[in-house]
């Protein structure tokens, strides 16, 4: 902005117009942050108690104190686990399951495919946030209650994805298939020699998104594991919070614990969000 | 086999995982729940058809008639978090220093799990809890006003939460759609004289109306099935004035079993959301040109 070489009453105007708009960015970003922020300083506070006029904004007497009683409270470290462990499992199986679903939707002609696209569209309009009713019974007789793969299995295909990992199939040009077929190769090698090489940006996309929803999973692992041991981080975090509902510091070290993992991830991967969004509009 | 059907037979199969499980957890629940919302379904004894007997009793209950209203009321909340978000998106729509570090801000409340935003807020709206210091100091409120244990006042609290978690997505949806607005657009109606405020109103709207068509689809259909931010910070309290239809329904069906009961408080729902979804379609459609 080349605010000096215009006249004064423009200059001037122009700084306030920065300043204005600098101003309601900041008045927001305090609403969207706070929360995250006096969660912090309870946490690593030790002093003064936590609700009183005026409140602590500024950490009093910091340590790592409330951390290490959280680790005493509850089983946090096989929590963290269980979370690894299914974030892990279902990027693996749905990137695999996905791709190959999307693959043949993007390029090849077969007989039923208008049909298939329809089915896997109509899931993104079907009442599922009471899936979790049914699909209990499901694991139920499937006997997989209690077990991992029971709180995998329902999250594993997802249109969205699908949808995603097909516009990258579509964007690989046609000639490098065909130079591969004029080869002799099977539909299998230029899938997963030629294509998924290819599509791997999309694939990261698609992973790190799936990674954080799996991470933030609430509703459904906790109807599928009863066993406390068992929980992942986003229902164990309440469960301290039910256990030791006295020590608000220990509950705030452990919603921090819970939530750094993906606050990381989403700040290094920033441009994968939102390149996420922009392939599902279209 | 002749090629074309070898190339179906070989489609299929890659496609076969997918679709199985597909099956199994999303077409299935909607059809078999729809099923057993008209039977007495329970685990300890065979299962008849009831006809509209759950029906009957769930709209003759108390608590899911009002549950119902308040998912109606949830409705309040669509055209504020869109005309925030679009104008969260117009904001964060430059190259302004640190303006990445903004959209991260508004974003993050999107990445945090729902069980987290219940703590947080749990101490949010606590009586002697920061939201009611803030208030008091800017003398907006006299004494500490108990957000999440007035009958009149959690319900609202509770929306505003949702509407807190939402923003950012929305956000990103119309920045998306914004910055493929092309800028010689808005640069041939700057050289035709026209001022921030007619360029916004003559060319960005009418550019994001497909967004914003979709934007308030999506959003109308997540107010009427809102339920998890319910159960993190209230749980259907004080006096059952935040219940919502379907916590309603995820209430007796997880915490006391009456499954069918469940299942017709979510067909019902599922009625609002096609039916709310159709005349949006019908009235919000781009026009023709």
């Amino acid at each position: 902005m080349k605010i000096r070489s215009r006249p004064l009453k423009t200059r001037l105007q122009l700084i306030g117009q920065y300043a204005a708009h600098y101003g309601v960015l900041c008045a927001i970003a305090v609403i969207c942050v706070f929360p995250f922020w006096w969660t912090l300083v309870t946490a690593i506070s030790t002093e003064g108690n936590i609700f009183a006029f005026p409140p602590t904004f500024w950490p009093k007497a910091p340590s790592l104190e409330n951390f290490v009683e959280v680790f005493n409270a509850i089983p946090i470290w096989s929590f963290f686990k269980n979370s690894v462990l299914i974030a892990v499992f279902t990027v693996f199986w749905k990137l695999l399951l996905c791709s190959l679903a999307a693959y043949p939707l993007a390029r090849l002609k077969f007989r039923g495919r208008k049909l298939v696209f329809g089915l896997i569209l109509a899931t993104l309009v079907l009442p599922s946030e009471v899936n979790f009713l049914v699909n209990f019974i499901t694991i139920t007789q499937m006997s997989l209650v209690d077990t991992y793969t029971g709180v995998i299995l329902p999250n594993v295909v997802t249109a969205v994805a699908i949808l995603l990992l097909k516009q990258a199939f579509e964007e690989v040009p046609q000639d490098l298939i065909d130079a591969a077929r004029v080869d002799g190769a099977s539909e299998w090698v230029i899938f997963s020699r030629i294509m998924l090489p290819l599509i791997t940006p999309w694939l990261a996309t698609v992973g790190i998104l799936t990674a954080v929803e799996s991470w933030n999973e609430y509703i459904w692992p906790s109807i599928v594991m009863s066993k406390p041991d068992e929980f992942p981080l986003s229902v164990g975090v309440l469960y301290l919070r039910g256990t030791f509902g006295s020590s608000t510091r220990v509950v705030a070290a452990g919603t921090l614990i819970t939530i750094v993992p993906t606050l990381l991830a989403f700040l290094f991967t920033q441009r994968f969000f939102m390149r996420g969004m922009d392939g599902a509009v279209k | 086999m002749k090629p074309v059907h070898r190339r179906t037979l070989q489609a299929w199969l890659f496609l076969t995982p997918a679709l199985l499980l597909l099956a199994a957890f999303s077409f299935w629940p909607v059809g078999y729940g729809s099923v057993l919302a008209f039977t007495d379904y329970s685990l300890i004894r065979e299962t008849r058809f009831v006809g509209l007997d759950n029906f009957r009793y769930i709209f003759n209950n108390e608590m899911f008639v009002s549950g119902l209203k308040n998912s109606l009321l949830f409705l309040l909340m669509v055209p504020f978090v869109q005309i925030g978000a679009i104008s969260l998106a117009v904001l964060v729509n430059n190259r302004l220093p640190g303006i990445r570090l903004f959209r991260a801000a508004f974003y993050v409340p999107v990445v945090t799990t729902v069980s987290v935003v219940g703590i947080m807020w749990g101490f949010m709206f606590h009586e002697q809890g920061a939201l009611n210091y803030v208030m008091m100091t800017l003398k907006l409120v006299n004494a500490p006003v108990g957000w999440l244990s007035n009958d009149s006042l959690a319900l609202f609290a509770v929306m505003f939460v949702t509407l807190w978690r939402g923003l950012g997505w929305y956000m990103v949806m119309y920045l998306a759609a914004l910055q493929s607005i092309p800028s010689d657009m808005q640069e041939a109606a700057m050289l035709d004289g026209a001022n921030r405020w007619q360029r916004f109103w003559k060319i960005t709207v009418p550019m994001l109306r497909p967004t914003i068509m979709l934007c308030s689809i999506l959003s109308v259909l997540a107010a009427l099935k809102a339920y998890q931010e319910v159960d993190v910070l209230t749980q259907g309290g004080p006096m059952n004035s935040t219940f919502t239809a379907l916590y309603y329904a995820y209430d007796q069906g997880l915490k006391h079993l009456k499954l069918p009961r469940a299942l017709a408080a979510s067909f019902v729902v599922s009625l609002f959301c096609i039916g709310i979804a159709l005349l949006c379609l019908r009235y919000l459609k781009p026009k023709h040109r």
